[in-house]
């Protein structure tokens, strides 16, 4: 009797068992599908730019055969582009600028999101709110009356102007993030540091810069790409070649040479992509965390 | 090493809550004094105003004879333990205990010699090197007690420190801590709500309520003899049954009429505190541990009552009955050996001489 | 304990003893300090921000030469103009279809993403998020060049499966569709990434509530997964409306507004007509039709934010 009902069940169960397996397999094979369309998408036009970079300007000019590959591969438009002396200045720009405006951010971001997260004053919460508004004021609403501003200051042209109206589109989001990982740090914290014995200084540098490490790891990261990609501000406020930072400096001056040297263009832009990939590549994690902090932080 | 007072202590929030109303405790040297009541009650808030976290509304408070109200933590000379220790993340076990010591600009010296001092009381040398991450609850525990002790202060202040422990833990910690008070002998304020901790560690416990204390007293003191109902049902565990009941006077003996018809004599001893209230509504307090089952052997004073058991707990060294007497419920503690069974009725005796009366309209124990 | 969860010592009125305590004073000098080392970034907001969007609505009531004061003028003319229509409509055509599809691909990947085993997952995670990080300037110079009507890879590859030639960038259609492709090639990545996040944060535990009250993965994702991401959603979605929405990299590298003005959109045309003919005032009237729509995104994701920092606490 049981043997009969034990034999009656067990191809249910199995075939059960079977859909079951069959469906999460079939599940599995759409997701890694989809990825692999995606990640082809995705990393085409980075590698066409790569295959174009390695090509020499005659192999360009002929334009026949499959664009995508590469008959005698050369680094000679990489050597062309470092050797520029326009391009070496436009990397200079970006050093000089990315520098100063991270440094900036970070200290006025993590002092006011200190003072906003833990030591409540009149007006925090209005400023607090006002900061996530300003992070979502773009810098194409204000580039034409900013254009007013650096030029009655003298500093159309000039790659202080930059310094100056870059923070607007770093300091909101980095004050914004850092006010989120400050307030998580449990404010028993605080109170084990003032019965210590800590001064408010001594607070924030030896207990909250180092406990929040990893957010400020994650706001500089987003400081750094900012300040690298911006590219609305640099075309507005500089047209001399010599205070260009690279992302203008590539796309107008590069662009400009009358035959189109596409080699050399897109070494050029693969060579001013590299520091924020390679930052990217070794701190994803933090990368990945200041990219989310924005919404699911503060 | 210095006493505590606190005199008309008032801490009123914005809109005029007032979270502890007017308290007056004074706390020797060297005395071990537990913060106990339901959550609410306004013992952390108390602490937090002897360790400066809080302001003080009204009142003052002292440490070592110099009021204190106006210093700012750092300058009050207290450590504090915190529910969730509060160790800083990202410095090792030696480095959150000596960092008190470090902003105070200790001696180097000086600093090591504590730090391993201290590690060697809590039994934590091992773990000097370890951040506070790869610890455990129990070890995280020893290092915010080490921060603690290495500071060397007038007063220790705990704030709840073993609620995030594991129940087991919990009873192994609080022996450690007894231990430690009795090695480094320093005054001492621990805040809890649970009553077997404040029992077990207290010179003096403080029953906190509403804002107000309750009463203050030795846990003997307070379990024996308690001062309201509040209290009487707040220590001891499973809490004092209480049940409506009514005195009589007949031909000079007392009898309290319970629900149910039943009724119980009062002993001679109590007749005289008792006879003012002849005729009156009164409630009739016992522990669970007076309320025991009927052995022939035990004629001290018997209040026999027979009673219905809903629940039956074996607890191994105990059992306990749980009983439903016209809506009140009532707990009690039998013998194991007792065969008793739900549904079964049991005759059970009232420890007449351990009983507590109340007045229901003062609320305190007559 | 302070009711907000702050250190602060609440300047507690009731203590009205006449004197200002030390602790009083050390309460007040902190909030002193806090205002101190807010600063900077009040100058920032208030200096940077607040004052050109002011300055901007100033601008756009003078008249070309910026020598008196011409009213509502520079917004009729613009009423008037063709160009100007067709760029709001660009715009708005260009914003919508962009989201709604970096959001639905977006949302599907991180979906497949959170499918695959763990292990795994980093490193696809790593590669989908690359067109990310190239600053979109960069990027949308390779793609210029893989639009090139003489030598288009895209074209060539298209020619492997016959489709015939795509002018991108030569029709207006084309190109509009082309900016498109960019923006949602650049923006996916990013819809994916926060979306992924979110479907990380539900607790397993409520799938397995789900599976054994007999929901199907269909139902499961329409009642469990929706919901709990619901927030997630309309702040990523608001957000990049209002980031595509202004977007200038794409069009000024691309198209640069052509073929004849009808790619342009709010930021391109502001910038053409503001900085690169000089009319700054006929500029910042059209950079300031940005400001109603953004205005309404942004009212609506600090909404989201607010709700959302409530349920968490």
């Amino acid at each position: 009797m049981s043997a009969t009902a034990a034999n009656r069940d067990t191809p249910g169960i199995y075939s059960k068992a079977g859909s079951l397996r069959a469906e999460r397999r079939w599940a599995l094979w759409t997701a890694y599908i989809s990825l692999v369309i995606a990640a082809i998408i995705f990393l085409a036009p980075p590698f066409y730019m790569l295959i174009t970079s390695l090509k020499t300007s005659g192999e360009i000019a002929t334009m026949t055969g499959n664009p995508w590959l590469v008959r005698d591969p050369t680094l000679e438009n990489y050597t062309a582009i470092i050797f520029n002396p326009m391009f070496q200045r436009f990397m200079l720009n970006s050093i000089i600028i990315t520098t100063c405006v991270v440094a900036l951010t970070m200290v006025i971001s993590i002092l006011a999101a200190f003072a906003l997260a833990r030591m409540r004053f009149w007006g925090s919460q209005v400023l607090a709110t006002g900061v996530f508004l300003t992070y979502l004021v773009p810098d194409t609403l204000l580039f034409i009356p900013l254009y007013q501003i650096v030029g009655g200051l003298g500093l159309l042209n000039s790659i202080f102007g930059l310094i100056l109206v870059y923070p607007t589109l770093t300091v909101p989001f980095c004050t914004w993030i850092m006010i989120g990982y400050f307030a998580s740090i449990p404010k028993e914290l605080d109170e084990a540091a003032l019965i210590d014995g800590a001064t408010w200084s001594q607070m924030l540098l030896k207990i909250f810069i180092p406990v929040a490490l990893p957010g400020i790891i994650a706001a500089t990261i987003f400081a750094f790409t900012v300040s690298w990609a911006a590219f609305v501000y640099p075309t507005a406020f500089v047209t001399t070649p010599d205070q260009m930072p690279l992302t203008i400096g590539v796309v107008s001056q590069l662009v400009r040479a009358d035959t189109f040297a596409w080699g050399q263009i897109m070494a050029g832009a693969l060579m001013a992509a590299l520091p924020p990939v390679v930052i990217y590549a070794f701190l994803m994690d933090y990368y990945i965390a200041g990219l989310t902090a924005g919404a699911t932080k503060g | 090493m210095a006493q505590v007072s606190l005199r008309k202590i008032i801490k009123a929030y914005e809109g005029g809550v007032q979270a502890v109303k007017g308290i007056d405790l004074e706390i020797e040297d060297h005395e071990f004094v537990v913060l106990v009541g339901p959550s609410g009650c306004g013992k952390s808030t108390t602490l937090r105003m002897i360790a400066g976290l809080e302001e003080i509304t009204g009142g003052e408070i002292a440490i070592g004879g110099t009021v204190v109200n106006d210093i700012p933590p750092r300058d009050r000379d207290i450590a504090m333990v915190f529910q969730n220790y509060a160790l800083y993340p990202h410095m090792s076990v030696y480095d959150n205990m000596a960092f008190g010591l470090t902003l105070r600009k200790f001696p180097k010296a000086e600093i090591d010699k504590r730090v391993k001092e201290a590690a060697r009381i809590l039994d934590i040398t091992p773990l000097l090197d370890r951040k506070p991450k790869a610890l455990s609850g129990g070890q995280r525990q020893r290092v915010a007690m080490g921060r603690a002790i290495v500071r060397d202060p007038k007063v220790f202040l705990f704030d709840e420190p073993l609620s995030n422990l594991d129940a087991k833990l919990r009873v192994q910690m609080r022996t450690e801590i007894k231990k430690v008070h009795q090695t480094v002998n320093t005054t001492t304020i621990y805040v809890t709500h649970d009553q077997v901790e404040a029992m077990t560690l207290a010179d003096r416990v403080v029953v906190m309520n509403h804002g107000i204390i309750e009463q203050v007293g030795p846990p003997q003191v307070l379990y024996h003899t308690p001062a309201t109902r509040f209290v009487a049902g707040f220590i001891g565990s499973p809490s004092m049954n209480f049940i409506a009941a009514r005195l009589e006077e007949t031909s000079g003996a007392l009898r309290l009429h319970l629900p149910a018809g039943m009724s119980v004599d009062v002993p001679e001893a109590r007749v005289a505190r008792y006879r003012a209230y002849a005729g009156k509504d009164v409630i009739f307090g016992i522990r669970p541990e007076h309320l025991t089952d009927d052995k022939p052997t035990d004629k001290t004073n018997p209040a026999p009552m027979m009673l219905t058991p809903e629940v039956i707990e074996p607890m191994g060294m105990e059992t306990l009955a749980h009983f439903k007497l016209e809506g009140t419920e009532l707990t009690a503690r039998l013998d194991p050996a007792t065969p008793a069974s739900v549904g079964q009725p049991l005759r059970l005796i009232a420890h007449m001489d351990q009983m507590h009366l109340i007045d229901p309209t003062t609320d305190k124990v007559i | 304990m302070a009711a907000d969860g702050s250190l602060a010592v609440s300047g507690v009125s009731s203590v009205s003893r006449g004197r200002a305590n030390t602790m009083q004073r050390f309460a007040r000098r902190r909030s002193t300090i806090a205002f101190m080392m807010t600063v900077p970034l009040l100058a920032i907001i208030i200096g940077l921000v607040a004052y050109p969007a002011a300055y901007a609505i100033y601008l756009s009531t003078l008249n070309r030469r910026m020598t008196a004061f011409a009213g509502t003028l520079n917004f009729e003319l613009l009423f008037d103009s063709n160009t100007f229509w067709n760029v709001a409509f660009q715009s708005c055509f260009f914003a919508i279809t962009a989201v709604l599809l970096k959001a639905s691909i977006g949302f599907w990947l991180a979906h497949m993403l959170h499918h695959i085993p763990n292990k795994g997952q980093r490193k696809w995670r790593g590669m989908l998020l690359v067109p990310w990080v190239i600053p979109p300037a960069l990027s949308t110079l390779g793609w210029w060049w893989m639009f090139d009507p003489s030598y288009s890879s895209i074209n060539w590859l298209l020619a492997v499966i016959s489709v015939p030639e795509v002018p991108w960038l030569g029709h207006p259609w084309a190109a509009r569709i082309s900016i498109i492709i960019v923006n949602v090639w650049i923006g996916t990545p990013f819809f994916m990434i926060m979306y992924l996040a979110a479907l990380k944060s539900v607790p397993e535990q409520l799938y397995e509530a789900a599976m054994i009250d007999g929901a199907s993965s269909w139902q499961r994702l329409r009642y469990v997964t929706l919901p709990m991401m619901a927030n997630i959603i309309s702040i990523t979605v608001l957000f990049s409306l209002i980031v595509t929405f202004a977007n200038y990299d794409i069009v000024r590298v691309l198209t640069n507004g052509g073929p004849r003005d009808l790619t342009h959109v709010f930021a391109s045309y502001a910038f053409q007509v503001g900085i690169l003919s000089g009319n700054i005032p006929r500029g910042a009237a059209v950079s300031l039709f940005m400001f109603p729509i953004l205005a309404i995104c942004a009212f609506f994701v600090l909404r989201s934010v607010t709700r959302r920092n409530k349920e968490q606490m």
